[in-house]
């Protein structure tokens, strides 16, 4: 089933034409990784995806429905996770809280005015964060402040962030930039992991190869803000245009 | 790591508060501060800055504004007084309406920015309200004379209109002056310090922390910042708002000057004090203020000179010279030391102060508690 469909998508932002027809369509239960040189193209099209950017022309259906004009946390809210480059994550405050505010956004809604509950008394909330930390190996660290974490904890907790609201599709932005070889198996295998237990569609926008074959079900080449090639991670690493795309774009 | 809150453990904390806010005319009174005025001050301004810390302290957003709340509130209880009676608590209520609709109208617009954009919306809109109050506004608040009950005034509610006795705030026959002023204010604070600690406890409060921390993270995890923003401004006006009403309560006039920008900036300079974001920091640093204020602008040349008596003249002269640059009218520049001492050497105000001699001291009970530990 089609869960993600983008048809006709064009972005310029003024002269330079950053996204030119694109289309694309993402099937449910599938990792699908879109990967293409520096510039092609792959942020600002993750960008239309969560309302960051609004495409020129084209239309981006989630679930069969547009996702055009709504929203950051609406677009959250129909079931879109988002893991960022950098973790985005509430520095200030301690892991257990980190998780417990998207749990609470995914059962009270985009605002919900409970100035008199207490926190500490929601047994509910607390143990689908604690659980959720757990998922992810950071339970025994739930009192620490986040800012205090290394950059692969803070990678940890943004994912059991998004994963706490077992969303329909999560988007991986370079989930293992700047990681060494080890961090970056690491997290190869704790998405791996997470794949089976959710069942969640993933999108991955990828550098590196090493992780794109060996998560991903589906890949998208994109190159000079256009798909040019599209199939299964083996079929797409023998394929001319790829490294035409790769190589021999690049004025060397 | 954070020490553990309990809600038995705020229960504590609670009572302790209420206790020592009840009995401070007892253990104030060695340090020259047992008087009702000065008190009912720090329980006047304690309020407001809890209510500005609500804003500041957990969203981040400075307003530098909230002496307009405050005004709006004096102006409403004043109002109250003369068309229903001399009972405060109508007044107090009326004037928490009027500041939070006022606060409403004022945060919607301004919280479409943020940092120092909002800020200087604030600023703005408390500026216009203060002229307004000066000029246009007179027909309602009197201008520059100040608003204040009359012998002629309708007061429907009290029965003893007209009977010509002193108009004063009177809750079921107790004069609000003096002490009685001073408990009903205390009980107001406790009330509010109640309801803070609540926020501070509850999920709104650590979305409100949120909105400080990243927004951005807030938006993509389907959180809309904006009603948490509004929401914790309109509370904030509301106290503010209360604050106001009190002032009139234990002295009932209201003035415009009540609202000028020095008004806001002082609330501001109590809360990063004491300690913005903590429960207690904004209410000590509020008594403190108003207690430095309270000795060094009474202190003049005459008092100067008796204290540095024992110099010879030749030193005694400059020294008085130089230390009555900071006294009476000029305590400001007392205040302004102080408060550059503490934003540099303790930027999360006293409280900040409190946590690093208690930690010195856990420290050593941990050393001892290490030295003793290889016995396992």
């Amino acid at each position: 089933m089609e869960l993600l469909k983008v048809s006709g998508v064009n972005k310029a932002f003024g002269g330079l034409k950053a996204l030119n027809d694109v289309n694309l369509t993402v099937n449910e239960g599938t990792v699908h990784a879109i990967i293409g040189p520096n510039g092609a193209g792959k942020s600002t099209l993750l960008n239309c995806f969560v309302g960051r950017l609004i495409p020129d022309t084209g239309t981006v259906m989630f679930a069969d429905k547009s996702l055009i004009g709504l929203k950051a946390h609406q677009i959250n809210q129909a079931g879109v996770s988002r893991v960022f480059q950098t973790p985005e994550i509430f520095g200030e405050l301690s892991l257990l809280q980190n998780v417990m505010i998207p749990t609470m956004a995914k059962r009270d809604g985009e605002f919900a005015l409970h100035a008199f509950k207490r926190l500490d008394k929601d047994a509910e909330i607390i143990d689908t964060a604690l659980h959720s930390l757990e998922d992810v190996g950071l339970a025994d660290k739930k009192d620490v402040i986040a800012n205090s974490l290394s950059r692969g904890d803070k990678r940890r907790l943004e994912l059991a962030m998004c994963l706490v609201q077992s969303p329909r599709l999560l988007l991986l932005d370079e989930p293992t930039a700047g990681m060494s070889r080890a961090d970056t198996n690491n997290t190869i295998d704790l998405l791996k992991r997470i794949g089976e237990d959710h069942n969640i569609t993933k999108v991955v926008i990828e550098h590196d190869m090493h992780v794109v074959f060996s998560l991903a079900t589906t890949v998208s080449v994109l190159a000079q803000g256009t798909v040019i090639c599209e199939g299964k991670p083996q079929d797409i690493k023998g394929d001319p245009r790829v490294q035409e795309a790769y190589l021999g774009g690049a004025h060397l | 790591m954070q020490s553990k809150i309990t809600p038995t453990r705020d229960y504590i904390f609670f009572v302790v508060f209420a206790a020592a806010v009840l009995t401070m005319p007892i253990w104030l009174a060695p340090f020259g501060a047992g008087y009702p005025d000065l008190l009912q001050k720090f329980m006047i301004y304690g309020l407001f800055a809890t209510g500005f810390n609500l804003l500041f302290g957990l969203t981040g957003y400075l307003s530098f504004g909230h002496a307009a709340f405050l005004g709006v509130g004096s102006y409403t209880a004043v109002w109250t007084f003369k068309l229903l009676g001399m009972n405060p608590i109508p007044a107090a209520l009326m004037a928490i309406t009027a500041s939070g609709v006022f606060a409403l109208l004022i945060g919607y617009v301004s919280l479409r920015r943020s940092g120092i954009y909002f800020s200087i919306l604030t600023l703005a809109f408390a500026q216009m309200s203060y002229n307004l109050a000066y000029s246009v506004l007179t027909p309602i608040t009197n201008g520059e004379t100040g608003l204040r009950v009359l012998q002629s005034d309708p007061r429907i509610l009290d029965s003893s209109a007209g009977s010509g006795g002193p108009l004063l705030a009177n809750l079921f026959g107790i004069e609000l002056t003096g002490y009685a002023g001073f408990y009903f204010c205390a009980a107001v604070l406790i009330i509010g310090f109640y309801i803070a600690m609540r926020i501070f406890r509850s999920p709104f409060g650590i979305m409100l922390r949120a909105v400080k921390t990243n927004q951005n993270r807030m938006n993509y995890t389907g959180l809309n910042p904006r009603p948490y923003t509004l929401a914790a401004f309109v509370i904030s006006g509301m106290y503010a708002g209360l604050a106001g009403a009190l002032m009139c309560i234990t002295d009932p006039l209201a003035g415009a000057e009540r609202m000028q920008w020095t008004a806001s900036g002082e609330v501001v300079l109590m809360t990063i004090l004491g300690g913005a974001g903590t429960l207690l920091g904004p209410i000590l640093g509020a008594a403190l203020i108003k207690y430095f204020e309270n000795i060094f602008s009474a202190f003049n040349d005459q008092t100067l000179h008796e204290i540095f008596g024992f110099l010879p003249d030749f030193l005694e002269t400059p020294i008085v010279g130089l230390t009555s640059l900071f006294v009476g009218e000029g305590w400001h520049l007392t205040l302004g030391v102080l408060f550059m001492l503490i934003v540099i050497f303790l930027p999360g105000g006293i409280m900040e102060g409190f946590s690093r001699i208690i930690r010195l001291f856990r420290r050593d009970e941990s050393k001892s508690a290490a030295q003793t530990a290889p016995a396992e």
